[in-house]
C-alpha cells in the first residue's frame, strides 16, 4: 500500500523547480557513513486486503471479552459504552486534528475540552480540572511532584490500598526525583488510618488514598484529608468515576487534588490503553498544577469562543521551570468521556453505578455462600470490586473457569501477600444476574 | 453562529442512555455505602440522544483536520491517518481484551507488542524497543530516569546535568528537569546545528546525557552527528535523540548508527495513528545494549520460534527503572502503527521519507523568494523553516499574522515562533501524504500573503475574517479565567 499521493510525473516537476536531478540529490546533507545501505529488514508490504487477514489473525488468536465473560477490573474496566460515544468521538474532525494550537480553526475541540473539565469538576467537586494526562498513574504521579513543589518537603504518604500499579509507577518518578514514599499498612482491605497518621510528619508533601480503594472498599477521606491539611500536606484522593455517580464527590470533603482512571467512561479497555487519566484540583493551584486547561474567552466582536490558557506554566513556554513536561495528552478519550456523560445524565450515571454497586453485592454475597470461600470486604462498605479468599490458589480456579469462558479476577497473593490465597473480582452493570449465577455455580464446583 | 454549550441544552427529566434492569436483589445505596458517602446532587446535564448527537457533530464542523485539508504544522508531522488502522484498531480481539488476562488468552496481542517493538528497533537502528511511554514526553521522561539508573549503576554519581541545543523542544528541558537534572543550553551556530565548539565546552564530568533532535528544528540534518556523539561519550555522557523528526529518515538512516544510545519516536506522528486533537500518542522508547536492563516492566519476552512461538509478560526485571504506565501503554496506538509499517514494508517506508523531503523542499524552494528561509537557503530535509522578519521589518507583519491570514486562504498554519532561535518562525512540515497540487494550493497563498502584507497589511493584521470566531483575547482568559461552565454548580440547576 501507499499513501503517497504524488506520481512521476509530479515528483519529475518539484525536482526540476528545486533545481535538482533527483531525491538522491536532496539527500545530500546526510554524510555517508550514516547512510543505510540496505532496505530495512522489515516484512514486505501487504495490501489492504491481506492486511486485515493478517491483523484478524493475530485478533483472533485472543480470547476477547465480547466472547468471553469478564469479572476482571483492577483499574480497566468493562462498563458499557453508548454507540453514539464511539461514532462521534472517532469522526475525523476530531481524532485527525493536532492540538488546538490555533483557536480560530479548533473551536470544536476546544468546546469539548471546556465541556469536558466542567464535567470533572461536576463529579468531582473540584474546582479546576485539566484537559486530561496519560493515565491515573502518571495523574497520582505529578500530583505528587506538585506537592513536593509546592511544599518544598521531601516525602510522600500512600496507602498500600492504592492500585499495586499507581504506587509502582509513583515509585519510579520519586526514584528518579530522590524523594521518599512511605507506605501506609492495610488494615483489613482498607487503609489504617491510625497508622497513617502515624506515618504523616512535618516533611510530607502529600498523603493519598483510593476511594473506592483497590480492594473495592471505601475509605475515611474525610479523616485522612484532615490529617493531611493539619500536617501541612496535600491531600491526594484516587477516584473511580463510575462510583462517583453515588458517592459523596471528595471536593465536598476538602481534598486538594483528585485523580482518577477515566477509561470507563465510554473508551475501550484496549487491553490498557490508551487511557485517560483525569486531574482536577482547588483553584488555589491555578499556576502550578500540570498539564492543558481551555479557558472561555471573547473575540474582538465579543463572540464566545475558547483557548488554550494559563500556558506559562507550560513546557513549550517555561522548558525546564515548567510545572510539568506533558505534552501530548488524552484529548481524545477525554472526548469520548465527555459525549459518554452527556449520554448518561445524572439519572443515566447514578443508574450505572447502582447497577455495580447492586449485582456486585449480589455477586459477593453469593460467592460467600460458597463453601471454602469468604469475601474480605464484608465490615466495610465496597463498591464495584471485592477481595475472596479461597482455601485454594485462585491461578488454578481460573484456569478451569476459562474453559466455561469466564475470565475469572485477579490473584492477589504476590500484590498483597497479607490477604493470603484471595483475588479481586469486579462486577459491572453488563453482567447479568445469570453471568454472576454461572460464575458462582462454576466456582462452586471448582472448590468443592 | 456559535454553538451553545451542552449544558444549556439540557431539560430536565431528559434521557438519552438505555441501561438494563436491575435484575438481582435491590437494596438501597444508603444501605450497601452508607448514607454519609452517598452525593446529594449530580450536576450532568438532561439531554435526549439526539441533542447529544446533533451537539458534537456541530462541535465537529468547527474544527479543522487532515480529514478535511493540508495541515503543515512543523514537528507535528500530520501526514494521512489511514482509515484501516482505525478498522484494525477495533477488531474485538485488540479492543475487548483486559490488561490483566492471563498471557495464555492474549498471545496475539503480546505478539503484536513484540513484533512492532522488533520493527521499531530495526527501523532506527537500536537493540530494544518499549511502547509504554503514553506521549513523546513520556518516552523522553523515561529516557532520563534510564540514563540516572545508568550512571548510579556504574557509581558514576557526579553526572547531575544534561546539555540541551537552545533549538529543543520545550518537553526536552522539562523532561530532563522532571529527574531532577539541571539542564545546560547550548547554543546553535549560524547554520542552524549544533556549535561543535559550545559542545566541546559544555561537556564536562558532570554531564548525563545530551539530548539532540536530529534533523534537528530547523528541519536540518546535523552533519556532524558522528562527532557530536563521539564527544559526548568521550566526556562520560550518553545521547538521546527525540526522534520527533524520524519521519525524514524512514530507511534512510538510523539513530543507532549515528552513535544515539537511546531515543523515543512518536507513533502518532511518524508512524500515522492520529492525533486525536491532542492525544492519545505513544513515544516507544528505542535503545541499546547498554540501557536495554532498565528498560520499564512488564517486557514482552518471546520463547520459541515461529508458529510454536510463545510470549509472556517479564515483570523480573532486577535493573529496570520500574513501571511507568498503569498497564502496557497505549496499545490500541501500537496495534495502528503496526498496521501501517506492514502495509509499507521496507520500500514503502522509504519513500515516506524520500517524498517528505521532497515536499518539504519544493516548498522551500517556491517559497525562498517571497520569505527568508532560516539558517541561509539550504537543502531542508522533511520540513522548511522560514521566517516573516523581512515582512515585519517592511510593514509589521508578524508570523502570527500570516498564520491567521493563511486560515481565509482554508489552509491550518504553520508552526509559530518555534524554534525558538528563528525569529518570527514559520515551521512547515507538508509531509509525503501531500500532492504537488495542494502544495501549489498553499504555496501561492503563502505568495499572496506576502503580497498583502505590502499593499493591504491590515487586512492580514486583522485576520482571520473567514473563521467561527476571530482572534480571541487570550490576556483576557487568564485574568477572568473561565475554565468551567459556572451556572451547573449554582444552587438551581440541582439534579
Amino acid at each position: 500500500m501507499s499513501y503517497i499521493s504524488n506520481t512521476d510525473a509530479d515528483r519529475a516537476e518539484m525536482l526540476k523547480t528545486i533545481g535538482v536531478d533527483g531525491i538522491e540529490d536532496l539527500l545530500a546533507p546526510l554524510p555517508d557513513e550514516v547512510r543505510l545501505k540496505r532496505p530495512l529488514e522489515v516484512p514486505d508490504a501487504l495490501d489492504e486486503c491481506s492486511l486485515i487477514r493478517h491483523l484478524q489473525e493475530l485478533a483472533a488468536r485472543n480470547a476477547d471479552l465480547e466472547a468471553n465473560l469478564c469479572f476482571l477490573g483492577a483499574g480497566c474496566y468493562d462498563h458499557f459504552r453508548p454507540t453514539v460515544v464511539g461514532m462521534l468521538a472517532s469522526r475525523g474532525e476530531f481524532a485527525t486534528s493536532y492540538t488546538p494550537y490555533q483557536p480560530e480553526l479548533s473551536q470544536g475541540m476546544l468546546q469539548a475540552i471546556y465541556e469536558y473539565q466542567t464535567l470533572i469538576c461536576a463529579l468531582t467537586g473540584m474546582d479546576l480540572s485539566n484537559a486530561s494526562m496519560y493515565d491515573a498513574a502518571s495523574g497520582i504521579a505529578e500530583a505528587a511532584l506538585m506537592a513536593l513543589g509546592l511544599t518544598e518537603r521531601n516525602e510522600v504518604v500512600v496507602s498500600r490500598a492504592l492500585h499495586p500499579h499507581y504506587r509502582q509507577t509513583l515509585r519510579t518518578y520519586l526514584t528518579a526525583t530522590g524523594h521518599r514514599l512511605v507506605e501506609a499498612p492495610l488494615s483489613g482491605v482498607v487503609t489504617d488510618v491510625e497508622a497513617m497518621k502515624a506515618a504523616i510528619g512535618p516533611d510530607t508533601a502529600c498523603v493519598i488514598v483510593q476511594q473506592p480503594n483497590f480492594l473495592g472498599s471505601l475509605e475515611d477521606v474525610d479523616a485522612v484529608a484532615r490529617a493531611a491539611e493539619r500536617a501541612g500536606a496535600l491531600s491526594v484522593v484516587g477516584v473511580d468515576p463510575i462510583a462517583l455517580g453515588l458517592l459523596k464527590p471528595p471536593g465536598e470533603l476538602g481534598v486538594d487534588v483528585v485523580v482518577g482512571e477515566g477509561q470507563s467512561l465510554g473508551n475501550p479497555m484496549g487491553f490498557g490503553g490508551p487511557l485517560l487519566g483525569f486531574f482536577a484540583c482547588k483553584s488555589k493551584f491555578a499556576r502550578s498544577f500540570p498539564g492543558r486547561i481551555v479557558g472561555a474567552t471573547t473575540d474582538g466582536l465579543g463572540r464566545r469562543g475558547y483557548v488554550m490558557t494559563l500556558r506559562t506554566r507550560e513546557q513549550d513556554i517555561r522548558r525546564e521551570r515548567a510545572t510539568s513536561n506533558i505534552c501530548t495528552n488524552e484529548t481524545l478519550l477525554a472526548l469520548a468521556a465527555t459525549i459518554y456523560l452527556c449520554e448518561m445524565g445524572s439519572a443515566g450515571l447514578r443508574q450505572v453505578s447502582d447497577l455495580c454497586l447492586q449485582k456486585a453485592h449480589y455477586a459477593a454475597s453469593e460467592l460467600n455462600r460458597v463453601a471454602g470461600l469468604k469475601v474480605r470486604n464484608g465490615s466495610t462498605p465496597f463498591f464495584k470490586e471485592f477481595v475472596v479468599e479461597a482455601d485454594i490458589p485462585w491461578e488454578g480456579i481460573n484456569e478451569k473457569l476459562l474453559e466455561r469462558r469466564i475470565v475469572g479476577g485477579l490473584p492477589l497473593r504476590t500484590s498483597y501477600r497479607e490477604l493470603g490465597e484471595s483475588c479481586l473480582l469486579c462486577v459491572t452493570e453488563k453482567r447479568t444476574k445469570a453471568d454472576v449465577d454461572s460464575l458462582v455455580a462454576s466456582i462452586a464446583e471448582l472448590v468443592r | 453562529m456559535s454553538e451553545k454549550t451542552i449544558f444549556q441544552l439540557s431539560r430536565k427529566g431528559r434521557r438519552a442512555a438505555s441501561l438494563p434492569a436491575c435484575d438481582v436483589p435491590y437494596t438501597p445505596p444508603s444501605a450497601l455505602l452508607g448514607e454519609a458517602n452517598l452525593r446529594s446532587r449530580l450536576p450532568l446535564p438532561e439531554l435526549a440522544e439526539l441533542d447529544v448527537v446533533r451537539h458534537f457533530t456541530r462541535l465537529s464542523h468547527r474544527n479543522y483536520c487532515i480529514d478535511t485539508g493540508f495541515y503543515p504544522l512543523g514537528s507535528c508531522t500530520m501526514k494521512y491517518n489511514p482509515k484501516v488502522n482505525e478498522r484494525t484498531a477495533g477488531l474485538p480481539g485488540f479492543a475487548s481484551l483486559h490488561p490483566l488476562q492471563p498471557d495464555k488468552t492474549i498471545p496475539g496481542a503480546l505478539a503484536l507488542v513484540y513484533e512492532l517493538q522488533a520493527l521499531l528497533s530495526e527501523i532506527c537502528g537500536m537493540r530494544a524497543a518499549t511502547l509504554q511511554p503514553a506521549a513523546g514526553a513520556h518516552g523522553e521522561l523515561l529516557a532520563m530516569m534510564m540514563v540516572k539508573a545508568y550512571h548510579a549503576d556504574r557509581g558514576d554519581s557526579g553526572r547531575t546535568t544534561v546539555v540541551i541545543p537552545d533549538s529543543a523542544h520545550g518537553t526536552n528541558p522539562a523532561s530532563a528537569a522532571r529527574c531532577g537534572f539541571s539542564v545546560r543550553p547550548i547554543p546553535s551556530n549560524s547554520r542552524g546545528c549544533t556549535d561543535l565548539d559550545a559542545l566541546s565546552r559544555a561537556l564536562d564530568g558532570s554531564v548525563a546525557a545530551l539530548m539532540l533532535t536530529n534533523p534537528n528544528t530547523v528541519g536540518l540534518f546535523e552533519s556532524d552527528i558522528v562527532e557530536i556523539c563521539r564527544r559526548a561519550h568521550e566526556a562520560g555522557g550518553l545521547v538521546y535523540c527525540d526522534g520527533a523528526n524520524m519521519n525524514a529518515l524512514l530507511g534512510l538512516a538510523r539513530p543507532g548508527d549515528m552513535g544515539f544510545d537511546v531515543m523515543h519516536c512518536n507513533l502518532h506522528k511518524t508512524f500515522s495513528t492520529p492525533h486525536g486533537g491532542g492525544g492519545p500518542g505513544c513515544g516507544a522508547v528505542c535503545v541499546m545494549d547498554k540501557l536495554e536492563p532498565y528498560l520499564p516492566v512488564p517486557v514482552v519476552t518471546k520463547t520459541g520460534e515461529g508458529p510454536s512461538a510463545t510470549y509472556r509478560l517479564d515483570s523480573d526485571r532486577p535493573s529496570s527503572i520500574g513501571r511507568i504506565h498503569t498497564f502496557y501503554g497505549a496499545f490500541l496506538i501500537a496495534v495502528r502503527a503496526y498496521t501501517y509499517i506492514r502495509s509499507l514494508g521496507p520500500d514503502g517506508l522509504r519513500a515516506v521519507a524520500e517524498n517528505a523531503v521532497l515536499n518539504a523542499n519544493y516548498i522551500r524552494s517556491r517559497l525562498a523568494e517571497c520569505y527568508d528561509v532560516a539558517c541561509g537557503n539550504q537543502l531542508c530535509m522533511h520540513e522548511v523553516v522560514l521566517s516573516a522578519n523581512r515582512q515585519k521589518q517592511a510593514g509589521g507583519i508578524r508570523a502570527l499574522d500570516i498564520s491567521k491570514r493563511l486560515m481565509d486562504y482554508g489552509f491550518h498554519p504553520p508552526t509559530n515562533y518555534f524554534p525558538l532561535i528563528v525569529p518570527e518562525a514559520l515551521m512547515i512540515e507538508p509531509t509525503e501524504t501531500e500532492s504537488k497540487e495542494t502544495l501549489d494550493g498553499f504555496i501561492d497563498a503563502m505568495i499572496r500573503i506576502a503580497g498583502e502584507a505590502e499593499t493591504e497589511p491590515e487586512l492580514v493584521k486583522s485576520a482571520p475574517h473567514d473563521t467561527v470566531v476571530g482572534r480571541l483575547d487570550e490576556t483576557a482568559a487568564v485574568k477572568r479565567l473561565d475554565t468551567r461552565w459556572e451556572p451547573l454548580f449554582g444552587p438551581d440547576t440541582d439534579s
